[in-house]
């Protein structure tokens, strides 16, 4: 049977590895929507660190760890420019990360092909710095005779660090309170915009993570890295029981999210069934999972006056 | 309702008004107003809709300045530039929205913008032991009586987190708590726990300004009484200088009253 393969070590193995660089987006847009906003530009974000990593090391020769460095800056940039944006003008976070999306994704590519004169920026593998990136980033164990990617260690460190930043620090406190009421959270001393400022460049640095893992395992990076990746996210911390809008939600909940979109995307597969198939499921779990946080927000506001 | 022993009332009031005024352009919102807050009493502030009782209020707050008159506090002549300068005096106010986030936990929303923490560093952490043990322990000094500190706030009736947020301005050091119609949402039963609450809030020193358009609330709870109509004082009553009759025709302008039962009486056929 297909399914004993699934729950060998090493099929395990193959399912966490798609779900560890989602889920470590995930966890950290699950954070950014329980304060109450959306990043749209998260996911074009993970290929323009990515790219920056791979043309600073190579076009401009430089040690890979300068240029995942100015990869961080940049990503803290982003990260600061939208959140500055949201809070300074009230607009919706969803229009303002539309418009970085955007202009990201046309970067991408103009700056790919500028400075590379293709679609793809590779070369990595021969940079000074590569192999301790690549121990960083990339480098692989094994656990119970089944090879795992580093990723996956990253991937747990990450939910564990954000659960407890969110549930047992004064920020955590804030967060929710931001997405549950702003105008409320403000009245009582709350630095609503700072929170928000920082829960944005918290999304953009696990873009940057992600997308320097990317980088640093693939050798080489696509111009459209990343593109569409960010609604994937965003579903997989619906699903993870975050309400769309804000308030309410948890990382566990959103790596759970990764795992299971990681299950179903090498199950269908496993199970023989037609991958064109896929999305259907993705969409049909989301919506059970939209119905699922009515339930819960209907309880938590049931005995309202 | 145990009275603590004790009150501690001393000579000069916690606040006193003298003749506060304030004008919103040529409109007249509040004039020739004077009353005086003592510690572990409750002065009302009694009027019909647009009487100037939320003039009186963002004067009160910090949020406006006074265009006339005095504002002491223990007094002195006191000036509020903004609302936490109020607050840093010892003067809060629970608005009608509470500013509490229904979703979070009571314990939660108790300390929210003020969590206390221990630990040092990137381990400095919200301390939820101390946070949860003193939320239930001053709930249970006003007498409020909570299933759990962990469910969400919005679970909670609308009396509950009106007690709720009275706790919490109290276990902030509150020594002047206004009340901006505190009960006028809620059913009889859910506003006399409010006004149980308030007594509480008395009884442990602090000085309450009630502000409501219910006289048959604000006569059980209230030591003094501040009639406004149309931003002006119809005077500053004690207790025992006024009944609760005499409160509901001040409020509704006496003679206008009176006229008003006239007409509404059925023509003698």
């Amino acid at each position: 049977m297909q399914s004993d393969v699934f729950r060998s070590a090493r099929g395990i193995a193959n399912w966490l590895d798609p779900a560890s660089t989602l889920g470590i987006m995930a966890v950290a847009v699950a954070l950014l929507m329980i304060g109450g906003r959306f990043d749209l530009s998260a996911g074009v974000m993970t290929g323009t660190t990515a790219l920056v990593v791979a043309i600073v090391a190579v076009e401009f020769e430089q040690n890979i760890w300068v240029a995942i460095a100015v990869s961080l800056g940049v990503a803290l940039l982003l990260g600061f420019f939208n959140g500055w944006l949201v809070t300074r003008t009230g607009l919706p976070s969803f229009i303002i990360t539309l418009g970085t999306f955007l202009m990201l994704q046309g970067l991408n590519l103009g700056m790919t092909k500028y400075l590379t004169g293709t679609v793809t920026a590779g070369g990595l593998a021969s940079v000074p710095g590569y192999a301790s990136a690549e121990w960083v980033f990339a480098s692989r164990m094994t656990v119970l005779g089944a090879e795992v990617r580093v990723a996956v260690l990253w991937w747990v460190l990450f939910t564990a660090l954000a659960t407890w930043v969110l549930l047992r620090t004064r920020f955590g406190n804030w967060v929710f309170a931001t997405g549950g009421d702003e105008v409320a959270a403000r009245n009582v001393g709350v630095p609503a915009r700072r929170t928000t400022i920082t829960l944005f460049m918290t999304t953009a640095t696990a873009a940057w993570f992600v997308g320097t893992t990317l980088a640093v395992r693939l050798t080489s990076v696509q111009a459209n890295t990343g593109t569409g990746q960010e609604l994937i996210y965003i579903v997989a911390a619906v699903i993870g029981g975050c309400l769309l809008t804000g308030g309410f939600g948890s990382a566990i909940g959103a790596s759970l999210g990764a795992l299971i979109f990681g299950m179903t995307q090498l199950g269908i597969p496993y199970l023989r069934w037609d991958a064109d198939w896929f999305y259907f499921f993705l969409g049909a779990m989301l919506l059970l999972a939209v119905l699922a946080n009515r339930l819960v927000r209907r309880y938590a506001e049931a005995a309202r006056r | 309702m145990t009275p603590l022993p004790a009150r501690p009332t001393t000579d000069a009031p916690l606040l006193e008004l003298r003749d506060v005024g304030k004008d919103y352009g040529s409109v007249i919102a509040l004039d020739g107003v004077s009353t005086t807050v003592r510690a572990g009493e409750v002065t009302c502030v009694l009027g019909d809709n647009g009487a100037g009782k939320s003039t009186l209020i963002k004067i009160l707050a910090g949020v406006h300045r006074a265009d006339r008159g005095q504002l002491l506090l223990d007094g002195r002549p006191a000036d509020f530039g903004s609302p936490r300068e109020a607050l840093d005096a010892g003067i809060a106010t629970v608005y009608q929205d509470l500013a509490m986030i229904p979703l979070m936990a009571i314990w939660r929303n108790f300390f929210l913008g003020a969590e206390p923490t221990k630990g040092r560093g990137p381990f400095r952490r919200f301390d939820a032991a101390t946070a949860k043990e003193t939320t239930r322990r001053e709930l249970a000094a006003m007498g409020i009586d909570i299933r759990d500190p962990d469910q969400p706030v919005g679970t909670l009736s609308g009396g509950e987190r009106q007690s709720v947020a009275i706790a919490r301005a109290v276990h902030f050091g509150a020594r002047v708590l206004i009340l901006d119609e505190p009960t006028s949402a809620l059913g009889v039963k859910q506003a006399g726990v409010v006004l149980r609450y308030v007594a509480r809030a008395r009884d442990r020193g602090v000085g309450v300004v009630l502000i409501t358009h219910n006289p048959h609330h604000a006569h059980p709870v209230g030591d003094r009484f501040l009639v406004l109509n149309r931003g002006r004082s119809l005077g500053s009553f004690a207790k025992a200088d006024v009944s609760r009759d005499e409160l509901t025709r001040l409020m509704a302008g006496g003679a206008e009253l009176d006229q008003l039962a006239h007409e509404l009486e059925r023509p003698a056929t």
